[in-house]
């Protein structure tokens, strides 16, 4: 009998809290592949908002507890993009010269990097028939380089939406702006709320322009803000997590 | 002065103190872009800035060409570096000061090389007196043997040497600006035109 | 408690269709970047190699800066060594003084404007004129450019036309722009033909040759230096480069990275004065040594003034250059700010969404976004951050330090968020429900649903 390998499930503070769907999809999507998760029940929150702030100390021990708590996984696998990068680009600092760390952030993945990279999958079953607009969350598309962003001069590629894109009746929507950032930011969304929104707003205002039905992203916390501005505005479009859709959960 | 050189050891002694780890100095030898038309790129670049380039056989051709080039011909003032084509209608050796040639309505230069990727010649001020007039005159006309184009701006600074005082500029289409409004506007300070005439044969 | 940015930002974004407006025209200027950078295939080496000969240079700074004053010398020009903004403009002004100046034309420079030279030299009844058109423009206003390439990207042909029928006397109304520019040149002719200096900046000095290169589109640098017989050029010490060769590199990066221009019009390269004329050379520190010394934020001295981190800046679009209230603004002065007061900017590093799209752009290679999270972390530690910051984070890393904490908080916020009257929840403090709606509340987490299921699937 082949051992399944077990990845360690990490679930953003606020997915846990607010939407407890993509958490479920996440797992779904995973079992799917034959991968066994566990979900570890010490876990809260990697620290970002904390770190992003600019109160390393209060972060510190919120990385020390992830590393203890995660450590033991031959895999960790996160359904956000920047939480990820958190981990694998950010706690460096919190441990300086650790090589077990270092070690361990390497095996700490997004997602989709998982599916692709990891599990080598090229393409899931089902079907989306339905007009999606990618949102690029920054920090998966910058930090972790989960696609080719608009900036760089390089082939183009795009780890999630090659995943999606396999799935039976989707189409995207062709934005003006590819992968310009939609001013969730963290704490930016509340310290900076003006400009935050109009980032909001003018990415939903390209996306309708182009068509988008539903709006998805490898980060909750993006369409989080996104779905605030829609339901503010009384939009019809729909946000939901890339998860979600390769789990197969209807608009 | 005793201030003055103390700044100027405090100053370095202060970069020098700092521990700036050693990094070694890159090579400059990489895949840089060439093309298989050098003079179509160069034309092609210098309209995309705003330039015009045209292609003459000889000095014949391009002494016909300036005349019937419209600046030259509604000109008063033209100095010309190249009087075998295009008379200067004063004598530069004559002008005492620069501030004379504000009336200046075409200069015609020399340039040394061109440059395929981005359009720019290479000029110097080598043999003109007053190199202001390259600035000053209304519209601006450059000679470059057609021979001399290179590709890319690292075969550009291979051919430089900079071993004296001297004054050399790249020059890539006509004076321009785009501060109102980000709309782009021909003769800002400088020449209202720039007219490259590529010439063939002889240097 | 929101940052000043935050609050210039808020007034900034309040007219809306201005706000727009300002980030389609910066928004514009960077797809003509992508669209020069994306004809070059080398393009990533280029940048890599930009930053290596930086890296090269800094690392060796003090080398640098004597071989190209021996250099400089031997060429025939003056050079001259400033600690800070004070010594700087003492310095140009004794220049000038000995020279029995008493008007000055100035091409654009980044430095004299850190060094707030014009008021100065203005309070010594010199008059200074920039050239620049953009500058010209913000300085008719009695501003500041609002960008570091694109000085009044923030004014409105309407705007330009205004203040230039005030000083200029073009017609009251009229606000075309070759009209307005024609008017411009007209006027700045005159200004050129009447100076009895010019001040220019420097975008690269070569330590091997001792010359420096000044690069405009206008021709305005070229056309202040050659009319009178004095130039002064002023240059921070970062702006020095080994070798003639590496001008190859940054200036195939520079225009095309500001701009998207393939090169910018004149890229001028002085090497000792003009025949009878002085050349004075600048050497500006007022800072950049002590930005030397921080191995985080040294690579901000890479920076070559291209002005791209601002345009592809989603919130420098959006919130204008003077919300920075700095003289270089959006992400490169959200560190410089900070790196010279960080009392004064420690709220700039937060005027930011760590999107990266800056450090993307950066054609040497500066880590911006990272930079800016540092400066953060540096704010926060040197007690910098205001309460309003803390206090919160205190309490949320008090609860999230304890798993059994942080569940019972998200139970009882799940069962009393949903009681709170609407009024209530979107009241005055709640920043996030001004323009947003709240996440809908589940009845039960993720981990609540998902010990449900294992205890099931046993």
């Amino acid at each position: 009998m082949i051992e399944r390998m077990q990845v360690g499930l990490f679930i953003p503070c606020y997915i846990d809290q607010f939407y407890p769907q993509v958490g479920l999809a996440t797992v779904e999507v995973l079992e799917r592949q034959g991968v066994e998760v566990d979900f570890p029940a010490a876990q809260t929150c990697c620290g970002q908002p904390l770190a992003n702030t600019g109160c390393l100390e209060d972060a510190r021990p919120l990385a020390r507890n992830f590393f203890n708590i995660f450590q033991k996984y031959e895999y960790v696998v996160c359904p956000s993009g920047s939480c990820t990068a958190m981990v694998r680009h950010h706690y460096e600092q919190f441990f300086p010269g650790d090589h077990d760390f270092e070690e361990f952030s390497h095996r700490v993945f997004e997602l989709c990097e998982f599916l692709t990279d990891v599990l080598h999958v090229e393409r899931i079953d089902g079907k989306f028939p339905h007009r999606v607009g990618l949102h690029q969350s920054c920090h998966g598309l910058r930090e972790l380089r989960l696609a080719k962003s608009s900036e760089l001069v390089a082939e183009s590629f795009n780890k999630a939406q090659k995943l999606l894109g396999s799935l039976e009746g989707i189409e995207f929507s062709e934005l003006t702006r590819s992968d310009e950032c939609c001013g969730f930011g963290g704490t930016f969304a509340v310290a900076e709320e003006a400009v935050s929104c109009m980032m909001g707003r003018d990415r939903i205002f390209d996306h309708e322009r182009a068509g988008t039905q539903v709006l998805t992203a490898l980060d909750m916390s993006c369409l989080m803000h996104l779905d605030g501005l829609l339901r503010r505005d009384k939009k019809t479009m729909r946000v939901m997590h890339v998860a979600e859709i390769l789990a197969g959960r209807e608009v | 002065m005793s201030d003055a050189s103390a700044s100027r050891s405090e100053i370095l002694s202060a970069v020098r103190n700092r521990h700036v780890p050693a990094a070694a100095l890159p090579d400059l030898t990489g895949a840089w872009i060439t093309f298989p038309d050098r003079a179509a790129h160069f034309a092609e670049t210098l309209r995309s800035v705003g330039g015009t380039c045209v292609d003459v056989a000889g000095i014949e051709e391009l002494r016909v060409a300036l005349q019937s080039l419209e600046p030259v011909a509604a000109a008063k003032k033209v100095y010309s570096a190249l009087p075998e084509a295009a008379p200067s209608t004063f004598d530069m050796a004559q002008v005492a000061d620069p501030h004379a040639l504000d009336d200046a309505d075409v200069a015609i230069a020399r340039g040394e090389f061109a440059v395929a990727e981005n359009g720019a010649v290479w000029v110097t001020d080598a043999n003109l007196k007053h190199r202001v007039i390259l600035f000053i005159a209304q519209h601006l006309v450059l000679v470059v043997p057609r021979n001399q184009i290179v590709n890319n701006m690292h075969e550009a600074y291979a051919r430089l040497r900079f071993d004296g005082p001297g004054y050399g500029l790249f020059l890539s289409g006509p004076s321009k600006t785009a501060d109102i409004e980000q709309s782009l506007v021909i003769g800002a300070h400088g020449p209202r035109s720039l007219t490259v005439y590529l010439l063939d044969g002889s240097a | 408690m929101p940052t000043p940015h935050a609050v210039r930002a808020a007034r900034f974004v309040a007219d809306s269709d201005r706000a727009h407006w300002h980030d389609q025209a910066l928004w514009f200027v960077r797809v003509k970047r992508d669209r020069m950078a994306q004809s070059l295939p080398e393009w990533e080496a280029l940048r890599e190699t930009a930053a290596g000969i930086k890296a090269h240079t800094l690392s060796r700074l003090g080398d640098f800066l004597e071989q190209f004053e021996e250099r400089a010398i031997a060429l025939g020009a003056r050079v001259h060594w400033a600690r800070d903004a004070a010594e700087h403009n003492a310095i140009v002004l004794s220049i000038l003084e000995s020279h029995d100046v008493k008007k000055v034309v100035k091409s654009k420079s980044m430095l004299t404007e850190e060094c707030h030279l014009n008021p100065f030299l203005e309070r010594h009844e010199i008059e200074v004129v920039d050239t620049d058109l953009g500058e010209r423009i913000v300085q008719l206003a009695g501003e500041p450019p609002s960008h570091i390439v694109l000085p009044a990207i923030h004014k409105k042909k309407e705007d330009v036309g205004e203040i230039f029928h005030r000083f200029l006397k073009t017609e009251a109304g009229a606000s075309d722009p070759k009209y307005l520019t024609e008017a411009a040149r007209q006027h700045l002719r005159e200004k050129f033909l009447a100076s009895d200096a010019g001040i220019t900046g420097v975008n690269f000095a070569v330590a091997e040759t001792g010359g420096f290169v000044v690069c405009t589109n206008e021709g305005n640098a070229d056309l202040g230096v050659s009319l009178p017989k004095l130039h002064i050029a002023c240059m921070g010490i970062e702006k020095l480069i080994p070798r003639a060769a590496d001008l190859g590199v940054f200036l195939r990066l520079l225009a095309r990275s500001a701009t998207g221009q393939p090169i910018t019009t004149y890229s001028s390269h002085f090497h000792g004065p003009a025949a009878g004329g002085e050349l004075h050379i600048v050497l500006v520190d007022n800072g950049r040594s002590k930005i030397l010394e921080s191995e985080e934020f040294r690579r901000s001295l890479n920076c070559i003034r291209c002005g791209a981190c601002m345009n592809t800046c989603p919130v420098y679009r959006r919130s204008g250059g003077h919300s920075y209230d700095a003289t270089v603004p959006g992400p490169i002065g959200s560190i410089l700010g900070p790196a010279r007061d960080a009392k004064k900017y420690a709220g700039l590093p937060h005027a930011c969404s760590l999107c990266g799209s800056c450090t993307d752009v950066c054609p040497v290679k500066i880590d911006l976004h990272y930079q800016l999270l540092t400066w953060r972390g540096e704010i926060g530690r040197r007690g910098l951050l205001p309460w309003s910051k803390t206090i919160p984070m205190k309490l949320l890393a008090f609860v999230l330090k304890r798993p059994w904490l942080y569940a019972l908080a998200g139970r009882i916020a799940r069962r009393v968020l949903p009681l709170v009257p609407r009024w209530l929840l979107y009241n005055r403090l709640n920043d996030w429900g001004r323009q947003r709606e709240l996440p809908q509340i589940p009845k039960h987490s993720f981990r609540e649903i998902y010990e449900r299921r294992q205890r099931q699937s046993q």
